[in-house]
């Protein structure tokens, strides 16, 4: 991994995208090691569970909210540790966004830090079920 | 299921890359007419592929240099919006009305595919818009740096907007739009535009994954194999893709796309969906 970026202070549109590019290749290989342990975890307790996908019923309230997820991930919930690997995943365009805002900041761009800011805020509203 | 699932969505995945189409197309229609899912679990396990594949790529993308961050961002305001739209629709609409759109969209797509990309002329007068948030750049060419100009802002803007709702309506990446929205109106060079609209695509995806995680759209039991399966498939597919002759291929590949397409409207209409 390159030299982070707020020890260097280098903020420069080519800093920011090596650095990002780290970031998302980690992101990913993490996120799929997560659900990769909670995948097996679930087939060594279910195995080939024939799962009806065909009626609709939706997930229990235990896999539809952050917290939630987070907490019976930590107890080992099968379900629930892929779901977490799943959260992760969501959050990697969303860390790129947050970086890019910092950047932006960094290069006292107004008129990008105000336009960065409404698509993260877009992204925080849409996964902490603000409008759910 | 679970392995069906997973191998199923490799070869979805390597067929979204080798045609261009993304492993989202492919995935909704195998997931629904194969194994019988409900659309909505389909779409759940869709948008999360989708964003493997997107972050995946785009940490070989960014290293080259060619993402225009600042046009990404501004046009990720249509497309972040539009996808917490499409998923609002979803909720509001029967999955049979979501089939036939589905498979209309997957026609225009495979159409798409098949027409050639030209590469506009990167001189003239830049758009008012492009030059007052500096969207113009430079990207790297076998001559050096290149500079290139940016136009039609707000048409790209309005054409990302439907990108985005098409993203968060159906669980796919919208990839045919936003090339269209970049290509053809803002006439961004080709490199540029690819690893911009794929740096897009995860962030709509990201969107729109929120809103269906909250509804309980996303079942862990069947993401997981279909967003492992597609983004091995699609790592795989980009490999084959930079050695082989794909003509042919995506000839066979069309077929199957039509069929898909045709099968998805016939049962959305009847019903069956």
């Amino acid at each position: 991994m390159s030299e982070p970026l707020w020890r260097t202070g280098r903020w420069s549109d080519e800093h920011v995208e090596l650095f990002v590019g780290n970031l998302l290749r980690w992101g990913v290989i993490i996120a799929a090691a997560v659900t990769v342990v909670g995948g097996a975890l679930f087939l060594s307790l279910h195995g080939g569970r024939i799962a009806d996908y065909h009626v609709f019923h939706g997930q229990p309230d235990a896999l539809k909210s952050v917290s939630n997820v987070v907490a019976n991930a930590l107890r080992f919930q099968p379900e629930a540790v892929i779901q977490l690997g799943l959260l992760l995943l969501i959050a990697t365009p969303i860390a790129r966004v947050a970086l890019s805002l910092l950047a932006f900041v960094k290069q006292h761009d107004r008129t990008y830090i105000v336009v960065t800011a409404i698509v993260l805020g877009l992204l925080l509203y849409s996964l902490t079920g603000a409008g759910a | 299921m679970t392995g069906l699932v997973a191998i199923g969505s490799f070869a979805a995945g390597m067929l979204g890359a080798l045609t261009g189409l993304g492993g989202g197309m492919i995935i909704v229609p195998m997931l629904t007419l194969v194994f019988g899912v409900d659309i909505r679990y389909a779409i759940g396990a869709s948008l999360i592929s989708v964003i493997a594949t997107s972050s995946g790529a785009a940490a070989a993308y960014v290293r080259e240099g060619y993402t225009n961050i600042r046009i990404g961002m501004f046009l990720e305001v249509a497309t972040t919006l539009g996808a917490l739209g499409g998923a609002y629709i979803a909720g509001l609409i029967s999955t049979s009305a979501i089939a036939v759109i589905f498979s209309l969209v997957l026609a225009y797509s495979a159409y798409r595919s098949f027409q050639p990309r030209e590469e506009h002329s990167i001189d003239g007068p830049p758009d008012k818009w492009a030059t007052r948030l500096r969207m113009d750049g430079t990207y790297p060419t076998a001559e050096g740096m290149q500079p290139y100009t940016v136009h039609a802002v707000p048409t790209g803007f309005s054409l990302m907007f439907l990108a985005g709702i098409l993203s968060g309506l159906l669980g796919i990446g919208s990839g045919a739009v936003k090339v269209l929205a970049m290509d053809q109106a803002m006439r961004l060079p080709f490199k540029v535009s690819t690893t911009t609209s794929n740096f897009m695509i995860g962030v709509t995806a990201a969107a729109s994954a929120g809103v269906y995680l909250h509804r309980g759209y996303i079942d862990p039991v069947l993401a997981f194999p279909v967003m492992l399966g597609v983004l091995a498939g699609a790592l795989t597919g980009a490999r084959v893709l930079a050695g082989a002759k794909v003509r042919a291929l995506r000839t066979i590949f069309t077929v199957v796309i039509v069929f898909l397409a045709v099968e998805m409207a016939y049962k959305g209409l009847r019903g069956g969906i």
